[in-house]
């Protein structure tokens, strides 16, 4: 593959009600055995693109971590490599990334040594299936200078993104950043691809500016400079912005179709695995509708609901519509109902906590 | 000069006959255990826990499936730049040629492999036993008692004494006389097929016994050293161990792993048994599922009904279905409305819609009454039942089979169709 990949996974997300508080969004575990960078690496790597860089600034550790074993996505090879990029202290700056086109520039070296002709840019939370081969043959065939993967705009679309307005060309001819009511018929999923010495003369007019946002110094200021096209890509895809977001994602994974595409069909997404035992089902276990990682041991009832590994429902205990994250042990005589709970929380014997299905509850 | 203090050398050439056509296109060591894992990992495991990085691996019998699980050893943190795994098949050599012809004659073949990492100790071991075991401490043992040789045992019940390799030992543990299968025991500890040499005194020993026909270590290799050395010493294990070369005990120790606390427990973080797995997705339950007193492995999909039975990974229980008291390995399919009653299905065998595995009375095998000798039912790796079709107990299948090789629509008890070709 002719590109070079970025993955955006530096930020938080103040919408989580506290899941970020000990991880990037980009770390956020979905669909019980994954996290939510594993989507966005795995396309890149189906992709056959070799060199992958992740950047990284807000609560990293966790991210990190589960980067660590590159050998998982097919990454760690002689040529190419996953980097991570981390903010660091130069004698030129000694800023934290002021914002995503500020991530870029100060890794402009990184960018300027690569041998690639393309830059695919991706944003580390979204969770969707994209083959970066089509995006680069559609970029090239319709002469884009930059391309912007979009989808059809949904009716509650407008405020949590980018509104996109396309002439019979798909070349972008507006853009409404989070504007309630917006016109536009696509919305932008986040994921760029561009010549690399266009991104880099780009980034450094950025910089010589004092400008910091991709998006809005880099795309939007330029929709006349530049041709900036929009390639719609279909199927599913999701951005994880907040608490509800996320647990619909993780809600969805429960949609058999969905489980074929992500992690059946070739080519799949991967991940870093665990050396978990299969899960086990004691006698008195009722699951219905429910995912269930390794490591997991149940007595319980589940229903409706995505269990991540290493998880223990006692007995007597009903756990419907929830999302539970790695090692969460849930006692004896528990109720608990459109919840996420956080990793490693234990709940009580007997404890009852009943959330509202469009607001749910984080127990953390 | 590269140096190891211990290299193990782990024999995974065997057959394994009496699991069936459950060995008839892989070795035993590769056979599916417990929702994950293969017999295979429970030895590789503990070599790495117990910080033996060299392990040579000897195949023979049907090794692809082996060789592709092994690969490069990544699973166990055995791609290592000087040691780790190594495949060790028989192969030509100028002069006189041969397979391994016994346990002993395997090792010798070998001898060049061994002597390039220069160890003071080589461990023997065999792939076909579950349990979780600190090599290191057998070593320590082995040191302290000044010993040539150690044979690792386990105390087994009187009763079941005459139906294993006896060794007598004084209070010190060292071997004053073998019993082979004795009627009458004088003791009750088992050899359990591990070794700890010196290494010299095992090559000297492999040496004097090239001509020896199937050199065994157990019938050969041992005798001679107590004969010649007389300081082979026992080695006392008191933890869970099992042979699952038979089907009945195979099938035995997969649904102990059900139970609601296994003796052999995988869920505790020590002496993690690993594995080279391909599926990362979750197990999905579906709407109508119902699963119990069972364990089901990663990226399984269940709509049907599940109890007392061990679960692979990406297998599939179609709606209606019932799976009791059975194995699943990895990627066998049940579709809508099966019943499959005390069976074993090998990987990526498909059970048709409708089908009955496990009815009737028990019958004595037409094919083989030493192997087959249970209720089992038996479906060998990609075998394929068709729609509707029942089977009676103590049967055996293996490869794609038709409604036509079923008269009247049944397989009787006992009986069993054995064809060419398994899907891939």
């Amino acid at each position: 593959m002719k590109a070079v990949g970025i993955i955006l996974a530096g930020g938080g997300s103040d919408r989580m009600k506290g899941l970020t508080d000990i991880r990037a969004v980009a770390a956020m575990p979905v669909a019980g055995a994954y996290r939510a960078v594993d989507f966005a690496l795995s396309n890149m790597a189906n992709s056959r693109i070799n060199t992958v860089a992740v950047i990284t600034q807000y609560s990293s550790r966790s991210l990190n971590e589960h980067l660590n074993a590159p050998s998982w996505w097919g990454f760690g090879r002689k040529q190419g490599g996953l980097y991570l990029l981390n903010p660091t202290i130069t004698p030129e700056s000694t800023n934290w990334f002021r914002g995503t086109a500020d991530a870029l520039i100060q890794n402009l070296d990184f960018i300027k040594e690569r041998h690639e002709p393309y830059v695919v840019i991706a944003s580390g939370d979204g969770v969707y299936k994209l083959d970066f081969d089509d995006v680069m043959a559609k970029h090239v065939e319709s002469g884009a200078q930059i391309t912007v993967v979009c989808r059809e705009k949904e009716d509650t679309d407008s405020e949590r993104f980018g509104v996109i307005e396309v002439d019979g060309e798909n070349r972008i001819t507006a853009w409404h950043e989070k504007e309630e009511g917006a016109a536009g018929q696509y919305i932008n999923c986040g994921i760029y691809m561009i010549r690399r010495l266009r991104l880099i003369r780009l980034l450094e007019e950025c910089k010589r500016r004092g400008e910091y946002d991709f998006v809005r110094d880099v795309l939007v200021k330029n929709l006349e400079a530049e041709r900036i096209k929009a390639y719609v890509m279909d199927g599913y895809w999701k951005n994880i912005a907040s608490a509800q977001s996320y647990f619909e994602c993780n809600m969805d994974m429960l949609n058999p179709a969905l489980r074929k595409c992500f992690f059946y069909d070739y080519p799949r997404i991967s991940t870093k695995v665990d050396d978990f035992p299969p899960a086990k089902f004691n006698d008195n276990a009722t699951v219905r509708n429910s995912l269930v990682a390794g490591g997991t041991i149940l007595n319980g009832t589940v229903e409706n609901s995505v269990l991540f590994k290493k998880v223990y429902v006692g007995d007597g205990s009903h756990v419907r519509n929830c999302v539970l994250l790695n090692d969460v042990y849930v006692g004896d005589g528990v109720t608990l109902e459109n919840c996420i709970v956080e990793k490693k929380v234990k709940i009580e014997d007997g404890t009852c906590v009943i959330g509202d299905p469009n607001n749910v509850t984080v127990l953390s | 000069m590269v140096k190891k203090e211990m290299i193990a050398m782990l024999l995974a050439g065997g057959q394994g006959s009496r699991l069936g056509v459950l060995t008839q296109r892989v070795a035993k060591p590769a056979v599916a255990f417990g929702g994950k894992y293969c017999i295979i990992d429970f030895p590789l495991s503990n070599c790495v826990n117990s910080d033996v990085d060299t392990v040579g691996v000897l195949t023979q019998y049907q090794p692809l499936q082996l060789n592709t699980h092994i690969g490069i050893g990544i699973p166990w943190d055995l791609d290592k730049q000087v040691g780790g795994v190594t495949i060790l098949p028989p192969y030509e050599k100028s002069g006189d040629s041969e397979w391994y012809t016994g346990t002993a004659n395997a090792i010798y073949q070998n001898l060049n492999f061994m002597d390039s990492y220069n160890p003071d100790y080589v461990l023997i071991l065999s792939g076909d036993h579950i349990y979780k075991m600190d090599y290191g401490e057998m070593l320590e043992r082995h040191k302290k008692s000044g010993a040539e040789a150690t044979i690792a045992v386990m105390p087994v019940d009187w009763e079941e004494a005459h139906r294993y390799g006896i060794l007598v030992t004084d209070d010190q543990g060292k071997v004053t006389e073998f019993e082979e299968k004795p009627a009458n025991p004088k003791s009750n500890l088992a050899s359990m097929g591990i070794y700890i040499f010196n290494y010299q005194t095992l090559r000297n020993a492999l040496t004097e016994l090239e001509h020896v026909p199937g050199c065994d270590f157990g019938m050969h290799v041992i005798p001679y050293l107590f004969r010649e050395t007389g300081k082979v010493y026992a080695y006392e294990f008191n933890g869970y161990w099992k042979d699952v070369g038979t089907l009945t005990t195979y099938w035995e120790t997969n649904m102990e792993m059900t139970d609601l606390v296994p003796e052999f427990n995988l869920y505790e973080e020590f002496w993690q048994i690993y594995t080279s797995a391909e599926s990362h997705a979750p197990a999905y339950m579906g709407a109508d599922a119902q699963v119990s007193h069972s364990i089901i492995g990663d990226g399984s999909e269940i709509e049907g009904k599940v109890k007392r039975s061990v679960l692979g990974s990406n297998v599939r229980v179609g709606a209606g279905a019932k799976v009791i008291d059975s194995i699943l390995m990895n990627g066998a399919v049940v579709e809508e409305g099966a019943v499959v009653r005390k069976a074993i299905v090998a990987d990526g065998a498909r059970i048709g819609k409708n089908a009955r595995l496990g009815e009737g009375a028990f019958e004595p095998s037409r094919l083989d009454a030493k192997v087959y000798n249970s209720d089992l039912v038996v479906i060998g790796a990609g075998s394929v039942i068709p729609e509707g079709v029942t089977i009676g107990k103590n049967t055996a299948i293996s490869g794609i089979t038709e409604a036509e090789d079923y008269p009247d629509g049944a397989l009787p008890s006992g009986g069993y169709i054995l064809k060419k070709e398994g899907k891939r």
